[in-house]
């Protein structure tokens, strides 16, 4: 279990601050929910822990050290929001999943490996040699989540890895990442814009607004009784929100 | 993407859209100077690339080594390469271009008597080419718009392919036995006559029709599956309204860019085109210093044909932004 | 055109990411023998590289041989094409002139696809700051035509053969750069690469496992353009001279010399011009049918089915079917009956919606959800009349606002619709015509129905856009739709409803592509202008929490068909049919238990091309039985609004499907 510390990060795109001294905790084994709207900064933030957005300032720190973002080992892992666009159409799912793996495998582990990834996410290891055109896209998004176990990660980001699926499919995903996190101890980003599907799956709640983290704390806390009157606007806008339920 | 899609995607960059268009002014001539510069100096570096000795391949292994090391010296070429580039940058900004060293003339003078003749040629073959292939290429648009007339685009697509792949000047050997050896009926050297320009003209505006023709077809059967298309159908818009104000200027606006290319494919068709009918402009010019390797003039005309080629890009930068305000965003 | 390469192939989009996801990668390489235009070039192709290889092993002394009592001969029986000015048979040497014509084609392309690879893959590998300098200059190089850069090359280089396969090399360079280029970063922005890259893969890696693999397929469709190019802009250097040199010959050479004989024997200059253009035809037409083949074909390329003009408009259906119980009601606004919408596919017709009945009173709100594919947005569309021609609608009764749509309309029906049905769509950026002023766009519909003037029309305009609580509306509607955010799109899109006086406004998705609190403003707005004139409110979404927060009544589609339809209120509680009831379920809320699994819904949602016989929820449902799997259970009512199509409505649900193991789930 580790434990994942953002201080001070801040990004910019040319002159635009996209994140703005953010300093969050991601807890040894605990999902943190980062919501927010589009445009709030959340992905961006997720896409810095991963290397994938450069820093402007601050820090990311892995248990103490700063987070590795060159050569192999990489023990920040991400799960993307489009399982359209995050496996190669041109590689079976085997292939896909492999290549996180550590480059000391040979074949044969390799192999085992995979199977025993898939089967991990309730997909028959059978179908190793698919290719994601045959997958659904929940099916596709528990081989991503496969890929990014693979990697052998202390840390998993999850960027709205659901908001691209049918309600009906959302569920199996949701069910998964619960249930992968409790069995792995897994400390885990979920950033999504919904906040009942943070509720479901996070015990701390992060709110980022305008780039800068505005609320955080444990969920059933920031949840139920809100400090910043912009998460009562985001808990409000929930639709089915009992505070404004307003049937004719 | 720099998009305004949500005030939150927005706020940052909002101080640096408030004035698009003195960014859009700045960004445009400072790529327009960039490339000038460029081409300055390509065209100085295409005459020390040549292998050997230019003047000496200009005069020929006969010359009289005094003569040739004396035109060296005239033409500066024996001072330190630093010196020559200013010396040229500085010649090309007064307007001095050398003097060719076949007929000692200034080659400015030269590039004065050529250039009308290949302007004419080069803006009437794209003004027909404009004038033939908008009105085509939108009502063969709209006859082939999805779930329509598949006959219509097998036919209309084979055509523009053949039409557009034909080379100008093949086009122009074809119209000169046509019209000038089987029947008699119009100039096919020369342009000393209105009429004289009648086949140059023709032979320069096909293939660039057929291509402009074809892919404004291809855009408006694309700008017709719109979102916003529907949004005008819904508004119960007569089909009319709908094609012209709604789907023709975003099909146009794709186009544009393509029309600076093919204006500047015109340009260089000019070349070959102005050899076949022995045109006197810049074209026959150049492939006649290339063959007497006359490189002053050469170099000249590149560059004529360089600024001309850049200005065109950015006219069309230009207009594209007058059309479409989104393009001068788009490019950070 | 010779000079111009980059451009072609533009009849077919070729999106890598789109194309690499069909798994019958080699059928759609046969598709191009499949067009009768694709296979003539392939045909030439081939016919051009044998003759090419052939040819010169044959003919090539007696192309050469002198003749010099018969030069400059005209067509006979024993010189088809004549003779030039030593005497040498003009079919023969432009037979033989195929070798050099191609190879030197061949040559150039290679250079131009090399060198362009070198610099549209260095952005990738170089990095940001030095890759932005090669895009840079790849920009202003690809500006300046081919036969320019040709030109200025062949100076460089020299005149010759070598010079001109250079020059035309280096030529084609650029634009091959740009396309590379644009293929590269459509690929790098890909999840996919992100991931390599997170899972510490190098840049050169990537490009190889990743990048080169997606790009293939465009990149050689533009190659066979290319070379095609090539060759015409060799025949174009050799014609003035610059290219190949005496006694070497190409095609360009030949018509050179044809040329200057035109007067005298005109077959000598088309024999070659024709090879030429036969030539360059071929490679063009390879090119551009493989771009089609390869390329993303619409589902409506692919049809076979008959052509259907016209068929937008719904077709009267003859047969019964149920009525909804309220179409008895005296102030309808919409009533459908059996709606169908079809389209023409590979083999005969999908059908999408199947069999749709419903009606909607005056200020109703009715929901209409489902997934994805479940028809519900085609039917928004097709009761709108906004399918294009290739649906093919079909109705019992599709009577919209007393206009019957089975019937031909005309202008007065377009000027009542157009000012009294309001549509609101998904994406409210892609919706607005992104080159005309909001205001512009707002103005048209009452000059065009009102017979409002300009000012007027605009005045009209201003006033909406206040309606729709957009500020500083007399500023706004100079704007462009960019300069607005999504939310005040979408409001200004509504407000373009309120231009006229509508009863009925159907909005699709209106909320999808908003954020939540920008979302509830707009349901806000729809809200209130449904209270303030009594307006009729059909909301399809895929959400059914919104719909069950706005409307009144709610329709659950499945399949193309409505499942059930029910009070909102009773969503949560009195829902019959097994599918809204794991649909509710499923869908986490601010109650959700958090201690049980959430639950799903086995399974995929049916392909509209394979509808199972029988309820097409059965393969997912717990209930299902074997009547369930044979007859197709009709949407009935039980005498209240309440409507089931259901052979096992209400029934209980033993097994709560939440519970079962995953493993189990997977394996239907």
């Amino acid at each position: 279990m580790s434990e994942l510390r953002f201080e001070q990060v801040s990004v910019r795109y040319g002159r635009s601050t996209v994140v703005d001294g953010v300093s969050l905790v991601v807890p040894p084994g605990e999902v943190v929910g980062l919501v927010g709207e589009s445009g709030s900064g959340k992905s961006t933030l997720a896409r810095a822990a991963v290397g994938l957005a450069p820093l402007h300032g601050g820090s990311i720190l892995l248990d103490g050290e700063p987070v590795p973002l060159r050569g192999r080992r990489r023990p920040v892992q991400m799960v993307f929001q489009d399982p359209f666009s995050s496996l190669d159409p041109r590689m079976t799912i085997g292939a896909s999943i492999a290549e996180a793996m550590p480059r000391d495998l040979d074949r044969s582990a390799r192999r085992v490996e995979v199977a025993r990834l898939l089967e991990l996410v309730h997909l028959d290891a059978a179908r190793a040699d698919a290719r994601p055109a045959e997958l659904s896209g929940g099916q596709r998004q528990r081989v991503a989540l496969a890929r990014a176990l693979a990697a052998r990660p202390a840390v998993v980001v999850a960027d709205e890895i659901t908001s691209a699926l049918d309600v009906s499919v959302q569920g199996t995903v949701l069910n998964l990442v619960r249930e992968l996190q409790r069995e792995l101890g897994l400390s885990m980003l979920f950033i999504s814009h919904n906040l009942a599907v943070v509720r479901y799956v996070a015990s701390y709640v992060a709110v980022m607004h305008r780039g800068v983290v505005v609320e955080q704390g444990p969920a059933a806390q920031v949840l139920a009784e809100p400090a910043e009157p912009y998460t009562r606007d985001l808990l409000a806008a929930v639709p089915g929100s009992t505070l404004r339920r307003s049937h004719p | 993407m720099a998009t305004t899609a949500s005030p939150g995607v927005a706020w940052p960059a909002r101080t640096l859209d408030a004035r698009p268009w003195l960014r859009f002014g700045l960004r445009r001539a400072g790529r327009l100077l960039v490339s000038l510069w460029v081409l300055l100096t390509a065209s100085f570096l295409m005459t020390h690339l040549i292998p050997g000795d230019p003047v000496r391949g200009a005069l020929g292994p006969t010359a009289p080594a005094e003569l040739v090391a004396a035109k060296r010296t005239a033409l500066g070429l024996d001072d330190p390469l630093p010196v020559q580039y200013l010396d040229h940058l500085r010649g090309v900004l007064t307007g001095d271009l050398g003097t060719s060293l076949i007929s000692q003339v200034p080659v400015s003078d030269v590039i004065g008597q050529r250039l009308p003749a290949t302007l004419w040629l080069a803006v009437l073959g794209f003004a027909v080419a404009v004038a033939v292939a908008v009105p085509v290429g939108v009502a063969a648009g709209v006859l082939t718009r999805r779930g329509h007339g598949r006959r219509t685009e097998l036919a209309f697509t084979g055509t523009s392919v053949v039409l557009g792949t034909i080379p100008d000047f093949l086009v122009g050997v074809a119209l000169v036995y046509v019209f000038g050896v089987r029947l008699g009926l119009l100039p096919v050297a020369g342009n000393d006559t209105l009429s004289s320009l009648v086949l140059p003209v023709l032979a320069l505006a096909i293939g660039p029709a057929a291509i402009l023709a074809r892919v404004l077809r291809v855009e408006m059967v694309r700008v017709l599956q719109a979102d916003y298309i529907r949004t005008a159908r819904a508004k119960r818009l007569p089909a009319r309204t709908v094609h012209l104000r709604h789907a023709l200027p975003n099909a146009l606006t794709a186009a544009l860019t393509l029309c600076g290319l093919l204006l500047g494919a015109l340009v260089a068709g000019t070349v070959l085109v102005e050899n076949v009918f022995a045109w006197p402009g810049l074209g026959s010019t150049i492939v006649s210093s290339i063959l007497t390797k006359d490189y002053p003039v050469v170099q000249g005309i590149v560059l004529v044909y360089g600024v001309g080629v850049l200005l065109v890009n950015t006219l069309v930068d230009v207009a594209l932004a007058l059309l479409d305000p989104r393009s001068m965003i788009r490019e950070d | 055109m010779a000079g111009v390469d980059g451009i072609a192939g533009v009849d077919a989009v070729s999106d890598p990411s789109r194309a690499g996801r069909d798994p019958r990668r080699a059928s759609r390489w046969a598709g191009v023998v499949r067009t009768p235009l694709g296979l003539a070039a392939v045909v030439l192709t081939l016919a051009l590289l044998v003759l090419a290889v052939v040819a010169p092993m044959l003919w090539s002394a007696d192309a050469s041989a002198v003749d010099t009592d018969d030069i400059l001969a005209g067509p006979s029986a024993e010189h088809w094409a004549g003779t030039d000015n030593l005497g040498r048979d003009i079919v023969l040497r432009t037979l033989v002139a195929t070798r050099l014509s191609i190879g030197l084609a061949l040559g150039a392309t290679a250079i131009a696809v090399v060198v362009g690879l070198v610099l549209g893959t260095a952005p990738l590998l170089l990095g940001r700051r030095a890759g932005r300098a090669v895009v840079a200059g790849v920009n202003v190089a690809v500006a300046f035509p081919g036969l320019l850069l040709a030109l200025f090359f062949a100076v460089v280089f020299g005149v010759g053969a070598t010079g001109a396969v250079l020059a035309v090399g280096f030529a084609g360079a650029p634009s091959f750069a740009r396309l590379v280029q644009t293929l590269v970063a459509g690929v790098a922005a890909h999840d996919y690469v992100s991931a390599a890259r997170v899972a510490g893969v190098g840049e050169l890696r990537i490009l190889v496992r990743h990048v080169l693999p997606n790009i293939a397929e465009p990149l050689i469709v533009n190659a066979t353009i290319g070379a095609g190019s090539a060759l015409l802009s060799f025949a174009g250097l050799s014609f003035l001279g610059l290219g190949v040199q005496a006694p070497a010959y190409d095609w360009g050479r030949l018509l050179f010399e044809g040329v200057g004989s035109l007067y005298v024997n005109p077959a000598a200059a088309f024999a070659p011009g024709a090879a030429v253009l036969l030539a360059g035809l071929a490679l063009n037409l390879l090119g551009e049918s493989a771009a089609k083949a390869v390329g993303v074909a619409s589902p409506g390329e692919l049809s076979v089915a008959p052509r259907r003009r016209r068929a937008a408009r719904a077709t009267p259906l003859p047969g019964p079917a149920e009525p909804d119980p309220q179409a008895d009601a005296p102030d309808l606004v919409l009533d459908v009956r059996d709606l169908h919408v079809g389209f023409p596919a590979r083999d005969g017709r999908v059908e999408p919606v199947r069999g749709v009945t419903f009606a909607v009173r005056r200020g109703e709100a009715v929901g209409i959800v489902g997934e994805s594919g479940s028809g519900k947005s085609l039917t928004a569309l097709a009761v709108a009349q906004l399918l294009d021609d290739l649906a093919d609608v079909r109705a019992e009764r599709l009577d919209v606002l007393g206009e019957d749509l089975t019937a031909p309309g005309g202008e007065s029906r377009r000027h009542h619709l157009g000012t009294s049905l309001a549509m609101v769509f998904q994406d409210p950026m892609s919706s607005f015509n992104p080159t005309t002023r909001v205001g512009a766009q707002l103005a048209e519909v009452a000059r065009h129905h009102q017979g409002m003037g300009r000012r007027e029309a605009m005045d009209r305009a201003v006033d909406r856009l206040a309606a729709v609580r957009i500020d500083d509306a007399e500023r706004r509607v100079r704007q462009y739709p960019h300069e607005f955010s999504g939310g005040m799109r979408q409001r200004a899109m509504i407000g373009m409803g309120l231009m006229g006086s509508p009863e009925l406004v159907i909005a699709d998705e209106p909320t999808t592509a908003l954020d939540v609190t920008v979302q509830q403003q707009v349901l806000d707005l729809l809200q209130a202008i449904r209270r303030a004139d009594d307006v009729a409110l059909v909301l399809i979404s895929h959400d059914v929490t919104v719909v069950g927060d706005v409307c009144d009544r709610v329709l659950v589609m499945y399949a193309g068909r409505v499942v059930e339809d029910l009070p909102a209120t009773g969503l949560t509680t009195s829902a019959r049919h097994p599918y809204t009831r794991a649909l509710v379920a499923a869908v986490p809320t601010m109650d959700t238990d958090l201690d049980r699994p959430l639950t799903v819904i086995p399974g995929r949602p049916v392909d509209p091309a394979d509808v199972p016989v029988g309820c097409a929820y059965a393969a997912r449902c717990p209930l299902a039985s074997d009547r369930c799997r044979a007859e197709d259970p009709p949407l009935a009512g039980d005498g209240t609004a309440h409507r089931v199509a259901c052979w096992h409505a209400g029934d209980p649900i033993d097994v709560d499907p939440g519970g079962r193991p995953l493993a189990q789930v997977e394996a239907t």
